[in-house]
């Protein structure tokens, strides 16, 4: 067997499939019809029994093959296990495209089995597509998102990261007969050379707040402080949205390190964007380009966050937000 | 303990100026050390005076990164190394990380660990790192937040994820990707510099790694960049001046509510 796009599907601590699996799994359809329908197909580790529960959400996500990698011990992540083991089924399988998620997990991955494979990997991509001569052609930022490059890989399978959040979810609209294939696992496939002794959680929900708000409040170092801080919470929750930050004010201990948005952060896609106090130096920006709109409040009228602006208001951020926050509370009584 | 430090020169990415054609310029930009390598080459010092040992640094790139490496070896790092030839040139990070997994086997083949930054500013792959490691099959870890303690083969790090840490305990030889973390990175001193005056670089080119040409550089690279562009904003950038008409509340409200995200 030959050819295809193969996608993995990675497991969270919490035994979720990632929403990047979505999100790639719709890319990897849409591509497939430039490929003369190939197959989109994708691997899985997981504890036994899990399956199931996954199975529902697998219907809608196009997903012609699954195979899937079953065992108490892959109830947490192993780079050379989970490498080794998807080598083996790359060099069964064939497939001409590999995609995997930018997250933590993909990008200690990725490169592992490309290496072993002796095969390209583009990371962290934002845009694929299928050029005019059938290969894939990912494009990602380089240099802190002041360039974008176009790759293109001369090797089979042309490998990807993607970066969570930029494509659309698989969701209700391309429905398959998945055929689930159990691979086999063997006791010598487990190699310990990493073992994991503790996890200790730091933050307790905005994991995936940010992945999925329509509405963000993000704030700068000059917001001062936690106080600061505690204004963009206060508008957050009467807007419905969530809180952001600059690595300028998450440097400085005003906000926590996982809500932190930009190159060295999360990428976020929100309806609306308000960058209070934000200067938009291009490592901030990258992360929020591609938010529909973005709205920035700041005392410096030459910030570079106007550029990037929809709508700017230059004004001091302890006048404008107070002011806001008690208009909204008024008209909703 | 024997560890080998990697570490990358790079332009200095908030100095970067374009051309009136739209493609960057690269004359007269600032190259600077990875500011992630900081990070890993303080870890390999504090290793160091806690455990005794030797580091030697090795960097890919043109000869002028002979002067990163000296810089280096002032902070108190023993050797250096430079891999460097023309051959070399134009390297994705496979054929980077081939290329320097074959010197740290020539030069340094007993090593205990290898230490790398997280990603460099240039490209940001995080890639070149764990390719190392799957070359010389040796485990990795990613996101290195501190190395704990070291015990005979064992080393205990923490390894920082989205929503917490994870304690791990990993079998020597291994690589290390480490982040930027809070700690103050060490400052030259004096005898340091006249120190390092005195260290021989050790150069390693195409031949000394017994790879083909074909292996190494532009034609040992399975990806290539096709296209590269400026990126576009779409955004509208309408500015209100609010600092004296104090008016900046009501045009954000009546914003939020023309794009319908907020009733
Ligand atoms: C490799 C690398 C990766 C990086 N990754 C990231 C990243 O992921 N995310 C990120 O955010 N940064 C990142 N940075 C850092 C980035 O370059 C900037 O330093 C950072 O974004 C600045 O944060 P800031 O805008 O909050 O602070 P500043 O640049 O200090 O800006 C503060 C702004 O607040 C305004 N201001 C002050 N007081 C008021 C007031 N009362 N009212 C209104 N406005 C006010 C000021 O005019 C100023 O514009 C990275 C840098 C590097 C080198
Ligand atoms: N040319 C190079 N020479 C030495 N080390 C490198 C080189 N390129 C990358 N590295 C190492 O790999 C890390 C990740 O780089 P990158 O994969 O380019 O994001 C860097 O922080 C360095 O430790």
């Amino acid at each position: 067997m030959t050819g295809g796009i193969l996608i993995y599907a990675e497991v969270t601590k919490q035994s979720f499939v990632h929403t990047v699996f979505f999100e790639l799994a719709n890319k990897a359809h849409e591509l497939s019809l430039k490929l003369n329908n190939a197959p989109v197909m994708a691997v899985l580790f997981t504890k036994p029994e899990m399956l199931t529960e996954y199975k529902e959400g697998f219907t809608y996500s196009g997903i012609d093959k699954f195979f899937v990698f079953e065992d108490e011990k892959f109830e947490n992540y192993n780079t050379e296990t989970y490498a080794n083991l998807i080598v083996n089924l790359v060099k069964e399988v064939e497939p001409e495209i590999f995609l995997i998620g930018a997250t933590n997990q993909g990008r200690d991955l990725a490169p592992r089995i490309s290496s072993k494979l002796g095969t390209g990997l583009t990371a962290d991509c934002i845009e694929l597509d299928i050029n005019e001569k059938g290969l894939l052609a990912a494009t990602r930022p380089t240099f802190g998102g002041q360039l974008m490059a176009t790759i293109l890989c001369k090797t089979k399978p042309q490998m990807a990261t993607v970066r969570p959040k930029v494509f659309k979810p698989a969701i209700d609209i391309i429905k398959k007969d998945t055929e689930f294939i159990y691979k086999q696992v063997n006791p010598e496939d487990f190699i310990n050379n990493v073992q994991l002794i503790k996890f200790i959680k730091e933050y307790e929900n905005n994991l995936n707040e940010l992945d999925s708000a329509e509405i963000i409040i993000a704030g700068g170092k000059g917001m001062k402080g936690e106080e600061g801080f505690k204004l963009l919470k206060e508008l957050a929750d009467i807007l419905g949205g969530t809180v952001g930050a600059s690595r300028g004010a998450v440097d400085l201990g005003y906000a926590p390190h996982n809500i932190q948005i930009g190159q060295t952060g999360k990428t976020v896609t929100p309806k609306l964007y308000i960058a209070c106090a934000i200067s938009g130096a291009i490592q901030h920006t990258v992360g929020i380009t591609a938010s529909d709109y973005i709205i920035c409040i700041n005392n410096d009228p030459n910030a570079p966050i106007f550029d990037i602006s929809d709508t700017g208001i230059v004004g001091d951020v302890f006048e404008v937000l107070p002011k806001l926050i008690e208009i909204l509370k008024n008209s909703k009584d | 303990m024997k560890i080998a430090l990697c570490v990358k020169q790079v332009p200095d990415t908030s100095d970067i100026k374009w051309t009136e054609n739209n493609t960057l310029q690269r004359e007269g930009v600032e190259s600077i050390l990875n500011p992630y390598d900081v990070y890993a080459a303080e870890t390999a010092l504090r290793l160091k005076k806690t455990y005794g040992g030797e580091i030697t640094v090795f960097t890919m790139g043109p000869s002028q990164a002979s002067n990163m490496l000296r810089d280096i070896l002032a902070l108190g790092v023993d050797n250096g190394v430079l891999i460097t030839d023309k051959k070399f040139a134009g390297a994705d990070t496979y054929a980077t990380g081939k290329t320097i997994s074959a010197a740290i086997k020539k030069v340094m083949p007993d090593f205990d660990i290898i230490l790398c930054g997280q990603f460099a500013i240039d490209g940001d792959t995080a890639q070149t790192g764990p390719c190392i490691a799957s070359l010389l099959n040796i485990p990795q870890v990613t996101y290195v937040k501190t190395i704990d303690e070291i015990k005979g083969n064992i080393i205990n790090v923490t390894k920082q994820l989205d929503d917490g840490v994870e304690i791990i305990k990993v079998h020597t030889p291994a690589l290390f990707c480490i982040l930027k973390s809070e700690f103050e990175p060490s400052r030259a001193l004096i005898n340091g510099i006249i120190k390092a005056q005195n260290i021989q670089i050790k150069t390693v080119t195409l031949e000394d790694l017994g790879l083909s040409t074909d292996e190494v550089g532009i034609k040992g690279s399975p990806t290539y960049v096709s296209k590269a562009f400026r990126p576009e904003f779409k955004h509208l950038k309408e500015k209100h001046n609010c600092v004296e008409t104090g008016t900046g509340a009501e045009i954000i409200l009546n914003k939020i509510k023309e794009i319908g995200v907020y009733k």
